[in-house]
């Protein structure tokens, strides 16, 4: 895990492609501390995608099929809350789980807990505003089908995000991509404490702290790959089940 | 669809049994230069192997170190500003404070030395120069003990910086890694402590011009949180660890580590303090 200490004018190409060296040489090497970030990287973020999809999803499709007074102004604010700057979310989970805090008592504050708390409430408005968005044009078609059925708007979520789970599966990557690419949350409540809450984009931003460039750089592209793979991977899963459903 | 449900089920129950084991552990809010010069990973597994007990690091700026330590939020607080420190025992908020080690700061800046301050010993004569020459200077602004060091030395040389903000003087608000990288960038001068210097890969075109001031000297110290004041502050296993690193053992295991056949870092529990 090392870099050039290279001064010369081409030093920074050459970090680029000391870069890929490094990247090819940690996944070839299965380097078990990098191994490890990768696994916490990606326990966190799915867990909290799987929290925020328990949330999230259903909220969406509710808010998909009932009208209610009010119901814009939770649209509205939904929608912003999709631009929640993640080192605020961080803050405010830090104040909750600190100690001093509300909820000091349960010893969150510094645990890989607390960075799947903040990853879920960020993720979570994603999700619901996504989801509603893309089921309710389904609504548009089935509204008229359910309702003869003597479904109302509860009965028609279930039914709303089984018939869109094809679409709402971009939805989720959506909601991991974020997950996944997070930093500021993370670096607050989870503290970036080696081999406990580490995670790939802590450890990059830790290696760009030490100058270590090129580390960083192979980090980076390492976070990218795995990413990739999941898409890849939940795009198969999404054509086997097509094909399967015909 | 069940043989998709069972697998679904397994990797689940999977998943959830890779929760870490439950095992001894203490949280020590610390400083960038320990954590990012090496130094834990040197000494910690040492301790860990003693003790039983798992050191968890947050590395963060003294000041913020300082304040994870009076919401309660670590156990021991290692940091390396004393008059810092003293306020925070005064305050009640942990302590007694301990001694630990020391290294020095060093000033960098560019090897071309616009401000022609290289060789010079006296390094508020090197900052009376950076201001006169108004040459970049990137402070870390970030209340770390660094940053206390800096504005210390400004003072005793009789330069208000702050008149050149956002000119020549330019505070960035980050650890000292970040706070580096600009000045590698930006061909400018920045008070570094030595450890972290060492340790730093991205130099580009700097390098020490000043070193050996009796006034760059940086003391660390170690305190554990107030137990009274945080219940769930766990006293015994923290006190171990300080107890350890001012032990024969733990002061040999600092001056053990060393970067390039340099030491970067020198006990000092049982010597008086320079300056106290």
């Amino acid at each position: 895990m090392t870099a050039s200490d290279t001064n010369c004018q081409s030093g920074r190409v050459q970090d680029l492609a000391s870069a890929f060296a490094t990247a090819l040489g940690l996944v070839a090497t299965a380097d078990p501390a990098v191994m490890r970030i990768l696994l916490l990287s990606l326990r966190v973020s799915l867990t909290a995608l799987a929290l925020a999809a328990l949330v999230g999803l259903p909220l969406g499709a509710l808010l998909a099929v009932a009208r209610f007074p009010g119901r814009q102004a939770v649209l509205v604010a939904l929608n912003a809350l999709m631009g929640l700057p993640p080192v605020v979310a961080g803050l405010l989970i830090y104040l909750l789980l600190s100690r001093a805090g509300p909820l000091g008592p349960l010893g969150l504050l510094f645990t890989p807990t607390a960075m799947v708390i903040a990853q879920a409430v960020l993720i979570a408005p994603i999700l619901a505003a996504l989801s509603r968005q893309v089921l309710e044009g389904l609504w548009e078609e089935y509204a008229e089908q359910l309702r003869s059925f003597g479904a109302g708007p509860w009965r028609a979520v279930p039914t709303l995000l089984w018939d869109g789970r094809f679409a709402l599966m971009t939805v989720l990557l959506a909601g991991f991509g974020r997950a996944a690419a997070e930093v500021g949350a993370v670096m607050i409540v989870g503290g970036n404490i080696e081999g406990f809450t580490r995670v790939m984009t802590t450890a990059i931003a830790l290696e760009t702290s030490k100058g270590d460039l090129p580390l960083a750089l192979a980090l980076g592209l390492l976070l990218m790959a795995i990413v990739l793979a999941v898409n890849a991977l939940a795009q198969g899963l999404r054509e086997a089940a097509a094909e399967r459903a015909g | 669809m069940p043989i998709l449900r069972r697998v679904l089920l397994a990797a689940f129950l999977a998943w959830a049994g890779m929760a870490t084991a439950q095992e001894r552990s203490i949280t020590v809010a610390s400083t960038t230069s320990t954590e990012q010069s090496g130094l834990f990973s040197h000494i910690l597994p040492l301790f860990t192997q003693a003790s039983g007990i798992a050191v968890r690091v947050v590395a963060l700026g003294t000041g913020q170190a300082l304040d994870v330590g009076r919401r309660g939020d670590a156990d021991v607080v290692f940091v390396h500003d004393r008059a810092a420190e003293q306020r925070f025992v005064a305050e009640g908020f942990g302590g007694p404070r301990r001694r630990v080690m020391y290294n020095d700061f060093v000033l960098v800046g560019p090897a071309t030395d616009p401000a022609g301050i290289a060789g010079l010993t006296d390094s508020t004569a090197a900052l009376q120069r950076i201001a006169v020459a108004r040459a970049p200077f990137i402070s870390r602004g970030d209340r770390s003990g660094t940053h206390a060091a800096e504005l210390r030395l400004w003072q005793m040389a009789g330069v208000d910086p702050v008149s050149g903000r956002g000119q020549w003087y330019r505070e960035v608000g980050q650890g000292m890694g970040p706070a580096l990288n600009t000045a590698a960038a930006q061909n400018a001068y920045l008070l570094a402590d030595r450890g972290t210097w060492l340790s730093f890969r991205n130099r580009q075109e700097l390098k020490i011009l000043v070193e050996g001031d009796a006034r760059l000297f940086n003391q660390y110290g170690v305190m554990l949180v107030n137990p009274q004041r945080h219940p769930g502050v766990k006293a015994a296993e923290g006190q171990r660890f300080i107890d350890w690193l001012v032990s024969p053992a733990g002061q040999a295991a600092i001056a053990a580590y060393k970067i390039s056949g340099e030491q970067l870092f020198f006990p000092n529990a049982d010597k008086p303090e320079p300056g106290a």
